[in-house]
């Protein structure tokens, strides 16, 4: 059968450049080419047509051989630990017969002609990446094997390569070092190729350590802050006490000017969707170091004016969102209407499902889901250079394009005199998709015409930062009792607007999605379609969203696995309890309603190896959940330990309570490439959902967050870690890769939310569970903004000295 | 302010510093050792863990001036020259499991986990989950059970 053929482009360069475009559309079709050949890897010679091509080279991603044999690729997406430069160097490697180790890949710069494709979210990068880089790479083995079919004086359908050579079937052999001049291009000209079967691969599928853990473990990894840019001192900012506030004056200027270490202090704007008019302001320092700028900070004296959303708290928000939560219509004899200007999306037709089924119960629940903050350990950072006209920032942003977009906007500069270097991220969780430490950086260095290292305080990264939005998620069942099934099922989610603006990347989608009402029809919306599923075969089936406020009232952003986070636990858990009334166990339950094989084949693997059922003592019991996202299926078996000797254990200022002890992970995402980081991925997710379920949140009253930095915001740690972790890699279902980034976190908080109310007896049915019962730390002061650094710590190790008691969120 | 002298991974270096400034921006800003990481500025996250004369502690809560002359500070750069390797056996075992994903707690963690198995075999015993479990460095990437296959890996080659 003829294998389909890839355009990409041999580039003019010293030694080998090879490029392809990072759009889907360079697949060719057998047909349309002149005289097509059989050979793997043949690159056709198209230069004398090409020469005067209008087809654009300048959007291609590129490969190169360098003059020692090794392999470079500048990869358009942010590498913020999800492995993304891994996988590409083990596809660039599988393709070209060279060792993976020998493969390097560093970030680029902001590309603007790459539009779309150079955003880093929605666990998109493998799916994007997986044909392109395996042409490009295919399109550079192929010319290596073409420079040394002359040398080795064999054709080069006879040539293999492996370990960085070329072999002759006689078994001489040429490195790769010595052919990357001869395979070189004197002009850019279109090729085309072939890939490798998936069947002869040898590294994709294997388990491949990531290409940064010795310098990652040694110290020697290079995050924004730990560049070496000459002048760029460190600089933090004074916040409002209040979201979004704004600063009225300063009152002592000349006297934290004067502090030591200090060099400049200056007021900027704070806006972070520039051009909409949404203003809030704070005040910058800068100084020798960062910790001299944390007391200046500190010592500012600023009079300030009012927030975006002073006086709101938790309980308004949750009485708005109660207010806007549209009436169920489930059973409804015919179509579903618009209601409340929510648009219903209908997946499974009522039709017929009520006939004969005699009376139906039904079950009527609200969940809510607090706030939460995706903050990753390295805070919000940007290094700004912006003098003479030009500005050039180093930050990780998941996107370039529109991080450099918005500077050449707030800078008054063309764009192209903007340049956007992307740095290898500490985590990034959607947090940077926003672009806000980059236009607070060149604000400040434009205002002050100095270079500038600007990192957020912790407790700006709880208290103005982004966060993932408070929403309830109403679910109304039917079922028979009678007939045994479920009539219908319906859920309505209700959120206060999640900022998806930036994450769109486009400018012009950009702009338009700022016009009132915007974000919600044509954004929040699309993401909830999209993304929304019911993995079961419930009846009739309706699904809806509404969202309350202007996208900027307050600073939401893409959390790790969007709406699934709370749309799918409070599902799950209904499902559970439509498995009990049905008098079915929860686990055959689903199996008998998922309608997809992978989904079926994922719950299966959990059951067998998790030891679903088995006798567990009064008060543990498990939680099995299955979910479809991102190409890939995963299923999430968890057991949970509620009772007292587990529970009441005392580490002082930790979270305590219930201990998720054993998790069983399940996964298909088609192709997986490199199993070690996928596995990476799922544990991680499970941490996650841990958090989610029982501590992890933000407080919000009377216009800003209690919360003020970790301990205080309790994402999970060691002391809520699953002892045990097991997760099962599913064999290859097809061949492409699916993604995994965030697959694993609604599953996981689902599973997690089953088996605790398994283990309690009772439904949980507001999270995290302990968001309510108490703020179980000390809040920390507002005015002055950051909390300062204690003085004794060769004391207070491994505890703080002011860590309190232990916290049991479900006591 | 007098030139002041610190031991830091195993150098004499002199720093012109006021007394206040905590000793993880001395490092830092300063001296350019980047390998213990801020996460917070307040003691709980612990991204900043290093050593002082063998021991843990936490150099974003202490003010460069408790620092004597022969007080010696290990960061993460200087952990295999303890050992008088390339690598520390913890940060083998790190690179084995593979455990790092964005990475940036990492230094903290390694840090904590040799002072932890110091302490434990010092003790007579060997690590256990329940010790492990009092670790207190975040990890946002969620990396923590292989952190834990990790610490016991590395445990047994101190």
């Amino acid at each position: 059968m003829q294998r389909r053929r890839f355009l990409g482009y041999l580039i003019a360069a010293p030694t080998l450049a090879v490029g392809a475009k990072l759009t889907g559309d360079s697949v060719l079709s057998a047909e349309a080419l002149p005289s097509p050949t059989p050979e793997v890897s043949e690159v056709y010679d198209l230069s004398d047509l090409l020469l005067d091509s209008t087809r654009p080279t300048a959007n291609l991603i590129t490969i190169v051989v360098n003059s020692d044999g090794t392999v470079s690729f500048t990869i358009p997406r942010a590498e913020s630990g999800q492995g993304i430069t891994t996988t590409a160097a083990m596809l660039i490697a599988e393709e070209m017969g060279i060792d993976v180790s020998d493969v390097t890949v560093d970030l680029a710069d902001a590309r603007p002609e790459l539009l779309f494709n150079q955003q880093t979210q929605g666990s998109a990068s493998v799916i994007s990446i997986y044909t392109p880089v395996r042409v490009a790479a295919a399109l550079a083995r192929g010319r290596l094997v073409e420079a040394a079919a002359t040398i080795l004086g064999d054709e080069a359908e006879n040539l293999r390569t492996t370990g960085g050579r070329v072999l002759s079937t006689a078994g001489s052999s040429v490195p790769f070092a010595e052919l990357a001049a001869a395979a070189a291009n004197e002009v850019t000209r279109e090729a085309i190729t072939e890939l490798k079967p998936v069947d002869e691969f040898e590294i994709i599928g294997t388990e491949q350590r990531r290409d940064d853990v010795v310098a990652a473990v040694t110290g020697r990894k290079k995050y924004t802050m730990d560049l070496d840019v000459p002048d760029a001192l460190p600089t933090m900012i004074a916040r409002p006490p209040t979201i979004k506030g704004t600063v009225e004056s300063v009152n002592n200027l000349a006297q934290v000017k004067g502090m030591p270490g200090v060099t400049d202090v200056v007021e900027i704007s704070t806006d972070a969707e520039p051009g909409r008019g949404t203003t809030s302001s704070a005040v910058a320092v800068r100084a020798r170091t960062f910790g001299q700028c944390i007391d200046a900070v500190n010592a500012l004296d600023i009079s300030w004016g009012r927030g975006n959303v002073d006086g709101e708290s938790d309980a308004s928000i949750l009485e708005q969102l109660r207010a806007a939560d549209a009436p169920a219509n489930l059973p409804s004899p015919g179509p579903l209407d618009e209601v409340g200007g929510q648009l219903p999306l209908v997946t499974e037709p009522v039709g017929d499902v009520l006939d004969g089924v005699g009376a139906v119960e039904t079950i009527d629940q609200e969940f809510v889901f607090y706030w939460r903050s995706n903050a990753a350990m390295e805070p919000n950072v940007a290094i700004a250079d912006v003098r003479d006209g030009e500005a050039e920032i180093w930050t990780p942003s998941q996107i370039p394009i529109v991080t450099q977009t918005q500077l050449a906007q707030v800078l008054d500069l063309p764009q192209s005199q903007v340049t956007v270097h992307v740095p290898r991220g500490g985590g990034a969780f959607g947090r940077r998709l926003f672009s806000d430490a980059a236009l607070d950086a060149a604000r400040v260095s434009k205002e002050i015409g100095k270079p500038v290292r600007l990192m957020w305080h912790r407790a700006d990264e709880c208290r103005a930062g982004r966060v993932h939005p408070m929403c309830i998620s109403r679910v109304r069942a039917t079922y028979s009792p009678t007939a045994g099934e479920v009539v219908s099922f319906e859920q309505r989610h209700t959120s206060v607007a999640t900022d998806y603006t930036e994450s769109f990347g486009d400018m012009i989608t950009s702009q338009a999605a700022k016009l009132p009402f915007a974000n919600e029809l044509t954004l929040s919306q699309t993401v909830f379609l999209l993304t929304a599923s019911v993995p079961y075969d419930l009846g009739a089936i309706a699904l809806g969203y509404n969202e309350i406020f202007d996208f900027d009232r307050f600073a939401t952003g893409s959390v790790r696995n969007l709406n699934n986070q709370d749309f799918r636990p409070a599902q799950e858990l209904v499902v559970d309890q439509l498995a009990a009334r049905l008098g079915e166990d929860p686990l055959e339950f689903r199996l008998d309603r998922v309608e997809d094989e992978r989904a079926k084949a994922v719950l299966e693997a959990v059951r067998d190896e998790g030891g679903w059922g088995e006798d567990l003592p009064e008060g543990v019991a498990q939680g099995v959940v299955v979910h479809n996202e991102y190409k890939g299926s995963v299923a999430v078996l968890a057991e949970v330990d509620t009772r007292p000797g587990t529970a009441e254990r005392e580490i002082p200022g930790a979270t305590t309570g219930p201990r998720v002890r054993k998790v069983t992970v399940a996964v298909d995402v088609g192709l997986p490439i490199n199993p070690l980081g996928l596995k990476a991925q799922m544990e991680g997710g499970v941490m996650t959902g841990i958090s989610h379920v029982f501590t992890g949140s933000l407080h919000l009253r009377d216009g800003n967050f209690l919360e003020g930095s970790w301990d205080d915001y309790r994402y999970t740690r060691h002391w809520n870690a699953p002892p045990e972790i097991d997760v099962i890699v599913m064999p290859p279902s097809g061949d492409r890769p699916g993604g995994a980034g965030e697959l694993a976190v609604g599953a996981a908080t689902a599973a997690v939310a089953c088996a605790y109310a398994r283990a309690v007896g009772e439904m949980p049915t507001s999270f995290p569970i302990g968001h309510t019962k108490d703020v179980p730390f000390e809040v920390k002061d507002f005015v002055p903004p950051l909390p300062p650094s204690p003085t004794d710590g060769l004391e207070a190790y491994p505890a703080p000295s002011a860590a309190g008691p232990a916290f049991n969120p479900a006591s | 302010m007098p030139p002041r002298t610190l031991s830091v991974n195993g150098r004499q270096v002199t720093v012109d510093i006021e007394d206040d400034v905590r000793l993880l921006w001395v490092l830092r800003d300063v001296l350019g050792i980047t390998g213990p990481k801020y996460g917070c500025g307040i003691n709980v996250c612990k991204a900043c863990t290093s050593h002082i004369n063998g021991r843990a502690f936490n150099p974003c809560s202490v003010p460069v001036s408790r620092i004597g002359p022969t007080d010696e500070i290990t960061t993460i750069e200087g952990l295999p020259d303890t050992v008088g390797a390339d690598l520390h056996p913890m940060q083998e075992a790190w690179i084995d499991r593979d455990v790092p994903q964005c990475g940036y707690c990492q230094p903290g963690q390694i840090m904590a986990a040799v002072d932890l198995v110091k302490k434990v075999q010092a003790d007579g015993g060997s690590i256990t989950d329940d010790d492990i479990d009092e670790i207190r460095n975040m990890c946002a990437c969620g990396t923590y059970a292989r952190i834990r296959e990790a610490i016991k890996q590395g445990a047994e080659n101190m």
